[in-house]
């Protein structure tokens, strides 16, 4: 479990292919969910903590040995990790679930990233990871848990909502400023961390097109669920999805009195 | 001939120029028998003036009276906004009557002064024409009153799954009809070709009031004189367009763009040759950006930069759009086409980037769309829109450079920059020289330099801005005598009495 004794860092990036912010969410006449049929990308808070991953090599240089992508989802999911790839990462992993299965809940994902960590540290002494980076939520479900669950998992430090990262390679030791209500807080933790990234840590840079064809090249290993010897069955029963009622539009009043009547209809009273 | 008299006179500041292109003597002035008049066909909010007895504050009629640059002022004093093709008549066979002049003005974002009064006509404002009257799926025919506004026109059918067949950057505020008589270009024109052939028929109110309703929905009739083009682009001058029938095409179900960076200007057209041939269908938008206005719309915060080090070395930027009906599809053309690019011995293009999400669209497209306003807030901008062979873009932004130079005029304190950005694709170039201020050493050094280049080129001094009060005086530059003498013969037929937005278009 614990990391390689070498000098180097083996940096994993677990990112999620996400409903795009900018598409209006429509739910489905069945109610069961929402339009799928939409433009896709990979989740913002993942793309940072992708970005933040290859610019700790290019501060770091030689000192991060390699940078892996990870993404467990349906087919289609390949396209998040290929911008991964053309972003700067090394490799991919994608844990390929059905097109039609359900999205994997936060518990069943920290546990596939546990699986996957575990096989890299048996892949060698020097192929251990150091520092996992990831969103601090995903978009679609907002459920903003799964970096801590892999953390308690597997009992290692955990630095959220990180709006800078610095880590000293020799010391083993990871140096995170925290957004926190009212400010933010700087911790020290020892690797190996988990980092879950908040908004302001960086901006995401373009795919250039030198990349995104390098990226095509690059090592891209699938597996199953099965493989990994976990299960991605949901624990909640999904009953319904509504969309927010719509909004109203108010009316004009032409006199207090016509106001406090109006608010008294309204069952609105005095405290 | 009018040319060589206005070259040789002295140069004055634009303003004081214009007063020799004033209305015709023969317009009377709006009084106030004429407000009752008009009070008597419209609701008093749809009437505002200075004149008793409704007597509204100057200021009410400023936002009539300036266009958005600052640089047009007219003094209207009045200003009627009808509700229906019934009203606009009555009040034009009124000003018919009574020979008054007759501003038609839509969302007023023109760059010309088109839609500005020259002097005090009276302004007819289509905003409260704003009704769509009918839409079918199936074809795909938008019929509309001419004051929608382009961006409430797009909302509306989207929900149809089509898109308007034009698309520009005041589209939060210009309106269809005007779109339609400045014959509007725009980003979409590559794609779906200009107003003259999205544009199915035209409602139109004549000089005498009398009502031209060809307003069909026909995408074929061969029937005589098709007389609703002689509106799309006449700028208000023959009649005032009342509704507007449209074809949208269906919205592309996919789209993507890419910026590429070229070490230079000449490599620009093998590489459009490339992308039309590789590309095909899907090709919705090729602009090009010189590296000046790069830098403006980045040091203007217009969408996020790329890297210094894809930056390094280009001389110039050119932003490909693909819109499609399958993602996949245009996904496997656009990489086709990107590895084509990357791979070749003799490479046309040092990089590119490739915009990964919807946000990444758009901003990529920032850089382009916003170089108009980066250059607003760098200065004081001149700006033409001149039409030229592809392959003379460069040459027109460079020569027009070294002349203000060799007028010793290219400082800080005077001309801060030349550039040059467009719409490759439509052989549109916008020449933008930004200067600290407006003067008329520049004015004098630019014109009539710019516009006998461009007709050296046998180019276009207006691609898609249109004439205004701007540049009648440049029209002959586009225009033979012989045109032009038919163009007035034809506005003669329409409107004998002049009273149709004068001053514009023609000299």
């Amino acid at each position: 479990m614990r990391p390689s004794k070498a000098c180097l860092l083996n940096i994993l990036v677990p990112v999620k292919r996400a409903v795009d912010y900018a598409v209006k969410i429509r739910v489905n006449p069945q109610q069961t969910g929402i339009d799928t049929n939409v433009k896709h990308s990979m989740n913002p808070f993942d793309e940072i903590a992708v970005e933040e991953a290859v610019r700790l090599r290019e501060r770091l240089k030689d000192q991060v040995k390699s940078i892996k992508a990870v993404t467990i989802g349906p087919p289609k999911s390949s396209e998040t990790l290929r911008t991964a790839l053309a972003m700067g990462a090394d490799s991919a992993i994608h844990v390929e679930i059905p097109e039609s299965a359900p999205s994997p809940e936060p518990l069943a994902v920290a546990k596939t990233l546990r699986a996957i960590i575990e096989r890299q540290s048996k892949a060698g002494a020097d192929s251990g990871i150091d520092v996992v980076i990831l969103g601090k939520q995903a978009i679609d479900d907002d459920l903003g848990m799964t970096g801590q669950m892999l953390a308690g998992l597997l009992g290692w430090s955990q630095a959220t909502f990180a709006s800078k990262v610095e880590i000293d390679v020799e010391k083993k030791e990871a140096r995170v400023i925290r957004e926190i209500d009212g400010g933010s807080e700087e911790i020290k933790c020892r690797l190996p961390v988990i980092i879950t990234t908040d908004l302001r840590l960086n901006e995401p840079r373009y795919a250039t097109l030198p990349s995104i064809m390098k990226a095509k090249k690059k090592p891209f290993e699938k597996l199953t669920a099965a493989d990994l010897g976990v299960d991605l069955t949901p624990q909640l029963e999904t009953i319904k999805v509504t969309e927010p009622p719509k909004r109203v539009g108010g009316g004009k009043v032409e006199t207090v009195d016509e106001l406090v009547a109006k608010l008294k209809e309204a069952g609105i009273k005095a405290v | 001939m009018l040319a060589v008299t206005r070259s040789s006179l002295p140069r004055v500041p634009w303003r004081v120029c214009r007063a020799a292109y004033a209305t015709a003597p023969s317009l009377n002035p709006v009084i106030e028998q004429d407000i009752h008049h008009f009070s008597k066909i419209l609701p008093s909010t749809s009437v505002v003036s200075t004149l008793s007895p409704v007597a509204s504050p100057a200021s009410d009629l400023d936002q009539f009276n300036n266009d958005w640059m600052g640089k047009y002022k007219g003094q209207a004093t009045t200003v009627v906004k009808p509700k229906s093709t019934h009203e606009v008549s009555q009040i034009v066979r009124h000003c018919w009557e009574r020979r008054i002049g007759v501003v038609p003005q839509g969302g007023n974002t023109g760059l010309v002064g088109g839609s500005i009064p020259l002097k005090d006509e009276l302004v007819l404002s289509l905003a409260n024409m704003n009704k769509v009257r009918s839409f079918d799926p199936i074809s795909g025919v938008l019929v509309a009153d001419a004051g929608c506004i382009l961006q409430s026109l797009t909302d509306y059918i989207a929900p149809h799954n089509h898109i308007m067949p034009l698309d520009l950057g005041a589209k939060g505020s210009c309106q269809i009809g005007g779109n339609v008589s400045t014959n509007a270009g725009g980003l979409r024109l590559l794609r779906y070709g200009s107003l003259h052939g999205t544009v199915l028929g035209l409602e139109v109110v004549l000089p005498d009031g009398t009502i031209l309703d060809q307003l069909t929905t026909l995408r074929k009739d061969n029937t005589g004189y098709d007389l609703k083009q002689l509106f799309i682009g006449s700028e208000g001058t023959l009649g005032v367009i009342t509704g507007v029938s449209i074809l949208t095409p269906p919205a592309p179900q996919a789209s993507n763009n890419v910026i590429l960076a070229l070490p230079k200007f000449d490599n620009v057209l093998p590489l459009y040759k490339l992308v039309k041939q590789q590309l095909s269908e899907i090709l919705s938008a090729f602009e090009f950006i010189d590296r000046t206005a790069y830098e403006l719309a980045v040091k203007h915060g217009q969408g996020r930069a790329l890297s210094d080090e894809d930056v390094r070395g280009a001389a110039c930027f050119v932003l490909v759009e693909t819109s499609g009906g399958r993602r996949e599809h245009d996904e496997e053309k656009l990489n086709h086409l990107l590895e084509t690019l990357l791979e070749a011995e003799k490479p046309l293009i040092n990089t590119g980037v490739l915009s990964q999400s919807p946000a990444q669209f758009s901003s990529l497209w920032a850089l382009r769309e916003g170089v108009t306003e980066a250059i607003s807030k760098e200065g004081k901008a001149y700006k033409y829109d001149i039409s030229v062979p592809l392959s003379s873009f460069q040459d027109v932004v460079d020569g027009t450079r070294e002349h203000l130079r060799s007028k010793g005029l290219l400082n800080d304190s005077a001309v801060k920059h030349v550039i040059g950005y467009g719409h490759v694709g439509d052989g549109n170039l916008h020449l933008n020289v930004v200067a600290e201020s407006y003067s008329p050493e520049i004015q004098a050094a630019l014109e009539p330099y710019v516009y006998e280049v461009v007709a050296s080129h046998r180019g276009s001094v207006s691609a898609e801005h249109g004439i205004g009060s701007m540049k009648t005086h440049a029209l002959h530059y586009s225009k033979d005598e012989v045109s032009i003498a038919l163009m007035k013969k034809i506005k003669e037929i329409f409107d004998p009495r002049g009273i149709m937005n004068p001053g514009k278009v023609l000299p």
